[in-house]
């Protein structure tokens, strides 16, 4: 009996995404980043709403640089803030960057480089050479003119914000001040999504399916976004995944160049440009943000890494 | 096999031979040669006096060319035969006679006369030329309406040469301390025929000061210039006090980041920083004490009203926020300098008596915020507009944090980079902004004549007649006692009115590496070379 | 063949022609100019300097005056530094290349081994262990990595400096810093290049044949396998080339990277439009190489 149903079990078709998650499941590393990140996500955005962790804006001039101790857990800064509170705040706010701007340079690379695959031709060698030209351009001059017109309109935006809500005004503030950022960021990004997008379009058109579609007389928009994008959702993960430490990273580095998240909020950026100045002095600011960062960035990256093997069509010959 | 061990041998013979192949500090061998390595922040605007407007460039300018007087090597307010041989005054220092000396000239032979003088002084205030610095001179008669364009005769202008070797300069107000004046780098001679060689009076951005071209009158002459890498002066053989000089040559180096400066300077790389970075002060104090030096340095920090704003214009709102800053706190806890809290605009002397306006008062800022009309469900929010650099963070920070603290008010902090922070702040488009102002001259009025009204450096709207009014009669008040007591005067009244928050003198903190002698504590850091030694010591 | 590459490069004149106008036009509309400075300066002398730099003028009289500069092989002067533009790229190139040669050297020399050895043993620990260490580069900000290797290795080994330009020995840490990046990307891309080669068909073959391991690998794995990561170290070269302003403040070092951001900071147009000329030329040659290079070793994209 049990013979039989196993042989009727093993010939069943396995589905992609099936096939896909066995595959994870064997990367130890993939796993184990999936563990982290769910770690990370937890202490970011669940712990700092318990009333434990203190306000990590909170100065003590007379408590600089102090070790760790039972009021402070990881010690304090070097203006007496609790470096735990920082830490996990900071994280929301590094770790919101690269979200949101990976799905803001997403979006906007998707719909480019789909069209551009779609309709082919001149349209697309235009749109491409497009892509070409920002691909040039000084990422800094963008990144500081962007973030200057943007914020100046922020003010504005979070005046009227403020005033309709004003129980949110921190929430409000804090949260506003990071526009420009997303948006420099996610909006100068978008090019790698689109060439992506763009290569997918332009293998998945030559397919059996697509052609079926067109001779049923489909439009174009439905042929698009029903029956070709849902085959690119696997690249678009892989990629989306990838992007967002790539993007943690952009912040460090504007953070650095004095470009970031403003005062006196924390990212994990500003932690670590700030610890940098401390390496010889008080290293324990520098070491505990940079073996977070660098743990974040790299169970990322294993975790698309990952991703893209078992997402691959061609390794399904396992 | 065999091949495989061999390979691995010569490899770790390699290895072996970097850790063990202990050289000596590379600032030895510049040590030995006499050679003064120094840390100078960023690349240098340029090199022509005329046209420079910072420290920075100071720093080079300085040893290259000499002014008609030379600052004392340890000693403040000696002035000490430059250019000039000797000096003379009338009785109220308007009108002074240099003698200049007759073995005077510039590195390339040519001699050094009073004409070289006439022929800066006229560059520098030529209206086409657009010297940035130009009002320097502003105190020699007739100078600001010659740069202006107002009159277009340069012999208007206050300065003449009877002969060759006198200078002779008319002042339009009372200034005793001109030889001060005359170390300050917009009043060096320069070159007449060599900058007439690449180009005319008026003519900017000639290649006049090239290694190959550059001539100068100081101690030593320009090498190289390697943009962005080190600028190299080499001993001028036909300075007039060649035999003074006991150093060959000088390294400037444009380091940018303080902190791969301190490693620099830990690795033996350096004589001297340019500046140090809190925490490294610390670090310095704790175990390089030999290396730290921690000088008073002529500059106020201070934090600007615009005086225009609304929420601002009540005077009682402005004095609230300025007795809420806790200027000890910040200097113990986040400069770490050895800074002075601040309790007026110009550092006090022996001789000039800053009022005392400012300090650290919270109850009293308490009740004057709530005479002005906040406190409970009203409070005050106002922006403070701030730049990108740490320290600048750090203070604005604590900034928010005191008034959060001591008045309930809430301040966002509005970081800027440096060049949109100029232009908000010259725009008048801030509420309250970070700002810092280091002396040119060792006098109040270099802390003083910049809140007249129109002023470009002013930036916060305060307008005073009686203020202007009492300077001018300053100006005019021969007595140097008297004049002080006027300043005074002038400051009190400043003060009063609450422009600005006083909140620390500055000090200068920089290594300095032991071999350097001749090095001492000066008020404007503006060390003369030609007194500056090299010694090999033991580390 | 010759066909493609004059129209790539006429493409290429079109695409720099572009980035000189959007910055031209973008850094004019930022707030500031390059004149102001902490200490004021009167307003007739503020003028002055504008005109000089035709800053008074409308954005289109100004860009046609510097076309017209760039016609005659001039870049004109600083309006911050007062050199030429052209002397201040000038004396910055070399340490860039050299910098930028050197980096890539030791990009290849870590990633594209760890690549194919991750590929080689996939799914085990040594795969894992060796790509945490190649991702080294884009785990942790260059701003940690330099001062971590100027302040502790720099340190230990005497023939190391924490900084300058002096000697090669002076080349070492800021090209590692600069390589790791690139490395990371290297042997992620080269990796997968492999992994999919290996899963190919003629591979198998090839061991059924019964041809000793190590053979298949170098002769046929590794020759497909690397196409992927030779495509991207054309423009990763020209990335490397414009360097980092990280890696020259801190390491230093006299190169091109610091003047895209100081340029931006200063407001200084004519030096920030000069290197963005500069970059965009190197981008398309980079590209047309690396295509090239692409076309000659996979005769299938030859078209």
């Amino acid at each position: 009996m049990n013979k039989k149903n196993q042989s009727e079990q093993s010939s069943k078709g396995h589905s992609l995404w099936s096939d896909a998650w066995m595959r994870i499941k064997k990367n130890k590393m993939a796993v184990a980043s999936l563990v982290i990140l769910f770690t990370i996500g937890v202490l970011c955005f669940v712990v700092p709403m318990l009333p434990i962790i203190p306000d990590p804006n909170s100065q003590n001039l007379n408590n600089t640089f102090l070790s760790p101790n039972k009021n402070h857990w990881l010690g304090t800064d070097q203006s007496g803030r609790d470096l735990l509170a920082r830490l996990l705040y900071g994280g929301q706010i590094s770790l919101l960057v690269g979200i949101v701007a990976t799905t803001v340079s997403v979006f906007i690379g998707l719909i480019y480089g789909s069209i551009a695959g779609y309709i082919g031709g001149k349209t697309d060698g235009l749109m491409m050479r497009i892509v070409d030209i920002l691909y040039g351009l000084p990422f800094l001059v963008l990144v500081i003119l962007f973030s200057l017109l943007i914020s100046e309109h922020a003010q504005e935006l979070t005046g009227d914000l403020v005033s309709r809500w004003p129980n949110q005004e921190v929430f409000i503030k804090k949260f506003i001040n990071l526009v420009p950022l997303f948006i420099a960021i996610g909006a100068l990004g978008w090019l790698t999504m689109a060439r992506v997008a763009r290569a997918q379009v332009l293998s998945l058109k030559k397919q059996e399916f697509v052609e079926a579609a067109v001779s049923l007389g489909l439009s174009h928009r439905r042929i698009l976004m029903r029956h070709i994008m849902p085959n690119m959702l696997g690249p678009i993960i892989v990629y989306a995944t990838l992007t967002v430490p790539g993007f943690v990273l952009t912040e460090a580095t504007l953070s650095f160049l004095g470009l970031g998240v403003e005062s006196p909020n924390s990212s994990w950026g500003i932690l670590l440009s700030e610890g940098a100045n401390y390496m010889e002095t008080y290293p324990r600011l520098l070491i505990i943000p940079s073996i977070t960062f660098s743990l974040t960035l790299l169970a990322l990256n294993f975790l698309g890494d990952g991703l893209r093997d078992a997402l691959d069509p061609k390794a399904a010959k396992d | 096999m065999s091949h495989a061990h061999l390979i691995y041998l010569l490899l770790a013979g390699c290895a072996l031979s970097l850790v063990a192949c202990k050289g000596d500090p590379p600032i030895d061998s510049y040590t030995s040669k006499k050679i003064l390595v120094l840390g100078n922040s960023t690349e240098p605007q340029g090199l022509d006096p005329q046209i420079v407007t910072g420290v920075i460039e100071s720093n080079i300018i300085r040893a290259l060319f000499e002014g008609l007087c030379v600052e004392h090597p340890s000693k403040q307010g000696v002035h000490l035969p430059g250019a000039a041989e000797a000096w003379h005054s009338n009785d109220d220092f308007t009108e002074w006679t240099f003698q200049l000396r007759k073995n005077g000239q510039w590195s390339d032979g040519s001699p050094l006369t009073a004409q070289d003088f006439l022929f800066s002084y006229q560059r520098i205030l030529h209206p086409e030329f657009g010297a940035e610095y130009a009002s320097m001179l502003y105190y020699i008669q007739g100078a600001e309406s010659y740069n202006k364009g107002a009159t277009k005769d340069f012999s208007t202008v206050g300065v003449s040469a009877p002969d060759p070797y006198t200078l002779k300069i008319k002042l339009k107000a009372s200034i005793p301390f001109l030889p001060d004046l005359t170390k300050h780098y917009t009043w060096y001679p320069i070159p007449k025929h060599i900058i007439l060689k690449h180009g005319t009076i008026d003519q900017r951005n000639t290649p006049w000061t090239e290694p190959e071209h550059i001539v100068s009158n100081g101690p030593f002459v320009l090498k190289d210039w390697r943009l962005n890498d080190y600028i190299y002066a080499e001993k001028n053989p036909n300075y007039w006090d060649k035999d003074t000089v006991k150093l060959r040559g000088i390294r400037f180096l444009p380091i940018s980041n303080q902190y791969t400066e301190a490693r620099m300077f830990f690795n033996q790389q350096l004589h001297a920083t340019y500046g140090l970075a809190p925490e490294m002060i610390e670090h310095a104090s704790n175990n390089y004490q030999k290396y730290l030096r921690q000088e008073t340095y002529l500059g106020t920090n201070f934090i600007r009203f615009n005086v225009t704003d609304s929420t601002l214009k009540d005077l009682k709102v402005r004095q609230a926020l300025a007795l809420s800053i806790d200027s000890k706190a910040i200097i113990t806890h986040i400069l770490k300098g050895g800074q002075s809290p601040a309790y007026g605009m110009v550092p006090p002397t022996d001789d000039y008596h800053t009022p005392k306006a400012v300090s650290f008062d919270p109850i009293r800022a308490k009740k004057l915020l709530q005479q002005a009309g906040y406190g409970g469900d009203k409070k005050l929010r106002v922006s403070l507009l701030s730049t990108d650099k740490e320290v600048s963070k750090r203070l604005s920070e604590a900034y928010q944090d005191m008034w959060k603290k001591h008045l309930g008010a809430e301040v966002s902090i509005e970081q800027r980079e440096w060049k949109t922070y100029l232009a908000r702040m010259s725009g008048l488009d801030y509420q309250l902004a970070l700002g810092g102002w280091i002396g040119d001259y060792p006098d109040p009025t270099t802390f003083l004549d910049m809140w007249k009204t129109g002023d470009g450096n002013n930036r916060t709207g305060w307008s005073n007649k009686e203020y202007e009014t009492l300077l001018a009669k300053a100006e005019q008040t021969k007595d140097p006692s008297a004049r002080l007591r006027l300043l005074e005067q002038a400051e009190t009244l400043f003060l009063s009115e609450m422009p600005i928050i006083p909140v620390y003198w500055y000090t200068t903190n920089y290594l300095l590496h032991t071999s350097v002698k001749g090095w001492h504590p000066l008020l404007l850091n503006n060390h003369p070379y030609k007194f500056v030694d090299l010694e090999l010591t033991k580390h | 063949m010759l066909r493609t590459i004059v129209s790539r490069l006429l493409q290429g004149i079109v695409v720099v022609f572009c980035l000189l106008l959007i910055t031209f036009v973008l850094v004019r509309l930022m707030p500031g100019d390059p004149f102001s400075g902490e200490k004021a300066h009167s307003a007739h002398i503020i003028e002055k300097n504008k005109e000089r730099f035709h800053l008074d003028k409308p954005n289109s009289e100004q860009f046609v005056v510097y076309l017209g500069l760039l016609a005659q092989g001039e870049m004109g002067d600083s309006p911050v530094k007062e050199q030429p533009v052209a002397k201040i790229i000038r004396q910055s190139f070399p340490a860039s290349l050299i910098l930028g040669i050197a980096g890539m050297i030791i990009a290849i020399l870590i990633g594209i081994p760890a690549g194919i050895l991750s590929a080689l043993r996939k799914n085990s620990y040594i795969d894992y262990g060796t790509m945490v260490i190649a991702m080294a580069g884009i785990s942790i900000p260059s701003f940690v990595v330099a001062p971590l290797l100027a302040g502790q290795i720099a340190t230990r080994i005497p023939l190391l400096k924490v900084a300058g330009w002096g000697d090669p020995f002076d080349w070492v840490l800021p090209a590692i810093t600069l390589g790791l990046g690139t490395a990371a990307y290297l042997a992620r891309i080269t990796r997968g290049g492999m992994l999919e080669v290996l899963n190919q068909d003629y591979i198998r073959t090839a061991h059924a044949k019964g041809v000793h391991p190590a053979m298949v690998v170098t002769k046929h794995a590794i020759r497909g396998g690397i196409i992927p990561a030779v495509a991207y170290i054309g423009p990763a070269f020209a990335a490397l080339i414009t360097g980092s302003f990280i890696i020259e403040t801190i390491f230093q070092v006299p190169g091109m990277g610091q003047h895209f951001v100081n340029a931006t900071k200063d407001r200084d147009y004519f030096l920030l439009q000069g290197v963005v000329i500069l970059f965009g030329t190197l981008i398309v040659f980079a590209n047309l190489a690396a295509d090239i290079v692409l076309a000659m070793l996979n005769p299938r994209v030859r078209s």
